[in-house]
Formats: C-alpha cells, structure tokens, sequence
C-alpha cells in the first residue's frame, strides 16, 4: 500500500512543469528526460547543459533526504532481475518513440502535439495492462 | 551561466519527482493497480505539471528565443508510425514491469540505492541497443536506394 497524496503529487507536479518551462524559456529544450539522456551519451553536440541538468535531478533527493531531512519515500517491490528487464526494455521502446513521461507526456502533450497524445496513451494503457497481468493474472508479486 | 542554469533547473525537476512520488516504484505500480491497491496520487503529478507548462510554455514561446539559445527546439514531427506507437507500448510495458520510468529512476539515483542505479545502467544498455539497430537500418536503406 501507498499513500494517497494528492497535496505533495500536485506541488511535486508543478515544480516538473517549473523546471520544463524554465528549460524552454532559458536553453530553448524540451525537459524530456530521455532526449537529454541519451543527447548527453552521443559523440558530438552540446552535452554541458545536459550533464548538468542530470547532475541537479540526481543531487535533489539527496539534498532534500540530507540537508532537508524530507522523508523520501522509496520501495522497489519487484526482484532486481525485473528491474533490470523493465531497463532493457523502457530503454529500447523510448528510443523508438522518441521520449517518456517527462518529453511525451508532459511537454508534448502540453503543446498538444498529436505524436505527444498517443504516445502517452499508448504507454499509460500497456503500463497498466502490464501490472494487472503481473499482479492479477500471473500471482502476486 | 548556462550550466549553472541547468544544473538549478535540474535540481527543481528532481525535487519536484522527489516531492510529487513519482521516485517511489511502489507508488507508480499502484497508480496503475486500479483493480488492487490503487493510489490516484500520480494522476495529480501529470495535472500539476501540465497546467504549469500549458501556461507557461504560451508566455515563452511568445519570444522570439531562448535565454541561452538563438532558438527553441522544439520538435517538427508529426506523423504517427510504428515506431512510435510500438515504442511508446514497449516503454509501457517496461514502465509497469518494474514502476521507474526514466524521469523517476534518475532522480531516485541520489537516493544511494541499487534499484534506480541497475535500472538506468540497464536502460542506457537498451538505448545504445535500439541505437546501433536504427543506424544498422538507415545502412541498410541507404544502400538500396
């Protein structure tokens, strides 16, 4: 079980719409996690503000758990072997079609792009067959 | 500057997955468990985020360009394909297989656990994977032509 929290999941919400408007308005980017990733591994281009973008994400939770002392919530209720799997494959599949939640789901579908759309509801409508088969279907995890 | 500017606008996108849940695998898995241990929680995360940047997204791009860039990037697709869709399905499955997606699993690397940091070692994995197959493709095509 998980708590409902709508107060935190909307403030939380808002500063990820902060920080994707704050990229357009400043770098000109859309804040689509994968794109900056994968922008930040390619041989040539500007990787400086991508390296330091992924720097911030990473150091947030730190500094809110450590300086802050926020409680972060964190369980991973799969085995690792899964993960790693779910890895491979949001790896692939996000190459392919070209962003996540962040790039599709957020930016995307905020411009109303058609591409953005049906991503998003492609990947929510898989994301949630997924868990009913794994946990509903195979047994329990 | 504009490394500086990135790394704050970082660090407002990871607290803002830190505070809204989405760094919690638990929390996204029951997001989607409508039928067991649902938690509408991350449905407010998209809302919020959307009606930040629906608003905000109409005051920038009113501007002739960015800050820091001499224009916005923003994307010019707009046919919908296989790779697309299938791609986007793979992530789904992905995503519900384990509940990190990549926005949420970066972030969770500063949590110091072995999760995010597998998950993401084995999504770069995948990229480079999916990467090297498209370029083997284009190859391929180019050469029939």
């Amino acid at each position: 079980m998980t708590e409902f929290t709508p107060v935190q999941s909307l403030l939380g919400g808002g500063l990820i719409g902060l920080a994707a408007v704050l990229l357009m308005a400043l770098h000109g980017r859309i804040a689509g996690m994968t794109g900056i990733l994968a922008g930040a591994f390619a041989s040539q281009g500007d990787r400086g503000w991508r390296l330091a973008f992924l720097a911030g994400a990473v150091a947030a939770p730190a500094l809110l758990a450590g300086l802050g002392g926020l409680r972060i919530a964190f369980d991973s209720p799969v085995p690792l072997v899964m993960t790693v799997l779910s890895g491979l494959l949001v790896g692939i599949g996000v190459t392919y079609s070209g962003g996540c939640t962040s790039g599709h789901g957020v930016c995307g579908m905020a411009r109303l792009s058609r591409r953005s759309i049906m991503a998003t509801l492609c990947f929510m409508l898989t994301a949630g067959l997924t868990v009913y088969v794994t946990r509903h279907l195979v047994g329990g995890m | 500057m504009a490394l500086l500017s990135a790394l704050l606008i970082g660090l407002v996108f990871g607290a803002g997955i830190a505070v809204s849940g989405m760094i919690n695998p638990a929390k996204v898995l029951n997001f989607f468990d409508i039928a067991g241990t649902w938690d509408p929680s991350l449905a407010f995360v998209m809302g919020g985020a959307l009606m930040v940047v629906i608003i905000g997204y109409r005051l920038v791009l009113r501007h002739a360009a960015p800050v820091f860039d001499w224009r916005f990037h923003l994307p010019q697709r707009r046919d919908i394909d296989l790779a697309l869709l299938g791609g986007s399905a793979l992530f789904g499955v992905g995503w519900g297989l384990a509940g990190f997606c990549p926005g949420g699993a970066i972030p969770a690397i500063g949590l110091m656990r072995p999760e995010p940091v597998l998950f993401v070692a084995a999504m770069i994995a995948g990229i480079a994977v999916a990467k090297t197959v498209q370029r083997g493709s284009a190859a391929r095509s180019d050469n029939e032509q």
